[in-house]
């Protein structure tokens, strides 16, 4: 099976290369890379006018899967991943048992073998059963698949365990992922602290609850010469901390939602339970201080957060609702169009965010770039396409998302996963 | 000017002159209630459900009683023998409700916006009765009203309120319906429950009660929650009490005829000396008398229609 794609705007932010190429799949593989290859293809992709990607990477996802499939399966959040222009995605492993044995790890890969569409990396939990108390096996869970550590939303709350994981990740040459959060300051609080929450009634979750998590985290990243992620960066303060610490060579790396970047705690006036997400949506000073930290390169990936939840848990009262946005689908072309298309960031950069820094940062050796001999992932973008985010049409189980009726310019229209495509236009 | 909103959801988006139209028509009620035979026609066949999701006496006593006056048939929902506590969504609750076609429906609730949600998908008029720590409009409506019946206008009126204002919706709306009217706002209370954001609602804050109190025309405590306690916002009552309660010592500071309000339930000694409470000073109880007639024109003004003209 051969696939040939022509006269695309090949972006490879990995090699530098930024030009008109034709690309030649063979056996899953790419195997031929260079101006007008002329060669007969079992099939032949036009590109002119789009850019060919390396396929994207979300390196936050929530699949529910297992456990709490009526919102998402891991077939059904691929089949988002593979609409939205991903090719990978790792999940998250808040799943229902949560993934902190090889027994979990093993079945969502292997749920993954027989039913995803793009490839499906497992996050193990940092603590058994996120509960903060002992360390999972981590060895044995990177044996079993798993490509980083996180206790997700119920973050690490002792900073001994904090410590030891760190610590211990050397060994294993693994991520540990913190979602920064102090749950003693943000304890009922359904929407950033500030002046608008104190407008609208709602209980607030102040800022410090996650700059405080974020310096303890460096400190002891620091101190133990180990790599630290830092979730869905949201407030001015915490980028603060951790361009200092890059200053000082602190192995640290982090990541932003296109909704942190897009939306503001006063959207919160609606009441709508599709903005309530962990962290909240912060301040206007926040949101330009992180599309500054994008700039200023201390931010590192883009990633969705995709956390689906059924229209019955988010149709409730605002105090009554779980946190999360539905992210897959919509993330790629938010980026294009209120950052790239708007000359806020440069596409090359975005592309780097998003499909080149994830993969090293997670040690996908051969994800994130195109390079002959690696696995045919792509991702291609037609940047002057008009889409309309429309929730009905979601491939997700679920449809909590903000954007509904947002009007975009640019848009992923294939993907291509192992040399298939799972996804066209 | 004439009303045009179909809910009251809260005092935020009303205009001053909306306000005072509530409050005119609220006076032309007034009357109606200190009749032998309390009662007039205007919302005969109306249907309104009291749907309170929170413990209430006073407001939920003062709306079915001001619904009875004009005629309307009032039915009060009682979450503890509703289908709530078996696990029925709010907006299940609400649809069928509605099912039974009621005219408007009063929403009480612990979570701030609930009335707000409620509207978006309600064909009924919504009248807020407090949502969490967000709004209590007819509250603020029947404040003004009795601040207007002592101090007649509201220009360069000093008024202090006193307490847990991080966590009270009375503060709030008290807060925009003052600010329209043309009060000046000073708020009082320990720091933990007064944010500094505060001030961008256009208000001052004084820490200090001693100082805050100085030349005051109204004083408006507010409840202190007990569980805020609890949750560490205070040290102790003992302390709240030597720093914030409404004694006589504190009163002597502020203007001769200054009138002292209360949005009740009052804890006696605490927020307030019981000897304050039953002073002369106090409008307690006024507030409690005028909240049917607010709330009478609240359900006139929204539920009236044509029949607007024969008010009189």
């Amino acid at each position: 099976m051969t696939l040939l794609i022509k006269n695309g705007r090949v972006i490879d932010p990995a090699s530098g290369t930024d030009e008109t190429l034709d690309i030649l799949i063979d056996k899953r593989k790419i195997a031929v890379i260079k101006p007008k290859i002329e060669i007969e293809a079992k099939k032949i992709i036009d590109a002119s006018r789009l850019v060919v990607a390396p396929g994207f990477i979300d390196m936050h996802t929530h699949l529910r899967d297992p456990g709490q499939e009526n919102k998402e399966t891991i077939h059904s959040g691929s089949l988002a991943a593979a609409k939205g222009g991903f090719t990978s995605i790792a999940c998250m492993p808040n799943t229902l048992p949560v993934n902190d044995n090889r027994g979990v790890t093993e079945y969502i890969i292997s749920e993954a073998k027989k039913s995803a569409v793009v490839n499906i990396f497992p996050i193990a939990a940092v603590s058994k059963d996120q509960k903060g108390k002992e360390l999972t096996d981590m060895a044995d869970l990177v044996d079993a698949g798993a490509v980083a550590f996180s206790d997700d939303g119920l973050p690490v709350k002792q900073s001994h365990i904090m410590r030891r994981a760190l610590e211990y990740s050397k060994l294993l040459n693994t991520l540990i992922i913190d979602h920064c959060e102090d749950k003693s300051l943000t304890q009922d609080g359904v929407m950033h602290e500030g002046y608008y929450s104190y407008l609208f009634g709602l209980s607030g979750m102040p800022a410090s609850s996650e700059e405080i998590i974020v310096a303890r985290d460096l400190i002891l990243a620091e101190k133990a010469d180990a790599r630290i992620h830092i979730a869905h960066l949201s407030v001015k303060g915490a980028i603060d901390y951790i361009r200092e610490a890059k200053k000082k060579k602190v192995k640290v790396t982090t990541e932003v939602t296109p909704h942190h970047l897009l939306l503001a705690d006063s959207s919160l006036e609606s009441y709508d339970t599709n903005l309530k997400v962990n962290p909240p949506l912060r301040s206007k000073d926040d949101v330009e201080a992180l599309v500054k930290a994008i700039k200023d390169g201390i931010i590192d990936v883009i990633v969705t957060d995709h956390a689906p939840h059924t229209l019955d848990e988010k149709n409730v009262e605002l105090d009554n609702a779980p946190f999360g946005i539905n992210g897959l689908e919509t993330a790629v072309s938010l980026i294009l169009d209120k950052l790239v298309y708007k000359n806020i960031i440069p596409l090359q950069k975005f592309i780097e965010m998003i499909s080149t820094t994830p993969a090293i940062i997670l040690g996908l050796e051969n994800k994130g770039k195109i390079k002959v001999g690696v696995e045919a992932d792509l991702t291609i973008l037609n940047l002057h396409k008009e889409t309309v985010v429309d929730i009905e049409k979601f491939k997700s189980k679920s449809q909590n998302n903000p954007f509904h009726g947002w009007k975009l310019i640019g848009a992923p229209v294939m993907t291509i996963v192992g040399g298939k495509i799972v996804y066209s236009e | 000017m004439p009303f045009v909103h179909k809910h009251l959801l809260g005092i935020q988006h009303l205009t001053a002159s909306e306000i005072l139209t509530i409050l005119d028509t609220a006076e032309s009620l007034f009357e109606i209630s200190t009749r032998e035979v309390k009662k007039v026609p205007i919302l005969r066949g109306k249907t309104i459900i009291n749907l309170f999701f929170e413990p209430s006496t006073r407001t939920r006593s003062s709306f079915e009683l001001a619904a009875k006056r004009l005629s309307a048939d009032i039915i009060n929902f009682n979450r503890q023998t509703s289908s709530v506590v078996k696990g029925e969504s709010l907006k299940d609750t609400v649809l069928n409700l509605e099912a039974m076609n009621p005219d408007a429906l009063i929403i009480r609730h612990f979570a701030a916006g609930t009335p707000h949600y409620i509207s978006t998908f309600c064909r009924s008029h919504i009248i807020n009765a407090g949502d969490g720590a967000h709004e209590h409009p007819t509250q603020a409506l029947l404040d003004a009203f009795t601040i207007r019946q002592a101090k007649k206008n509201f220009k360069d009126l000093k008024v202090v309120i006193i307490g847990d204002i991080l966590h009270s919706r009375v503060a709030r709306s008290n807060i925009f319906c003052l600010n329209k009217l043309g009060a000046k706002i000073i708020l009082s209370g320990p720091p933990p429950l007064l944010p500094l954001e505060f001030k961008k609602f256009g208000v001052d804050i004084d820490f200090n009660l001693d100082r805050a109190i100085k030349g005051a025309d109204v004083i408006m405590m507010l409840r202190i929650q007990l569980e805020r306690q609890q949750k560490s916002s205070f040290p102790s009552l003992r302390e709240y009490r030597n720093l914030y309660s409404l004694t006589k010592k504190r009163f002597r500071r502020a203007k001769k005829n200054a009138i002292i309000m209360h949005p009740g339930p009052i804890n006696r000694g605490v927020e307030i000396s019981a000897e304050m409470a039953d002073s002369a000073k106090s409008v307690i109880l006024k507030q409690v008398e005028n909240g049917i007639a607010v709330r009478m024109a609240i359900l006139y003004i929204l539920l009236g229609g044509k029949e607007r003209d024969s008010i009189d």
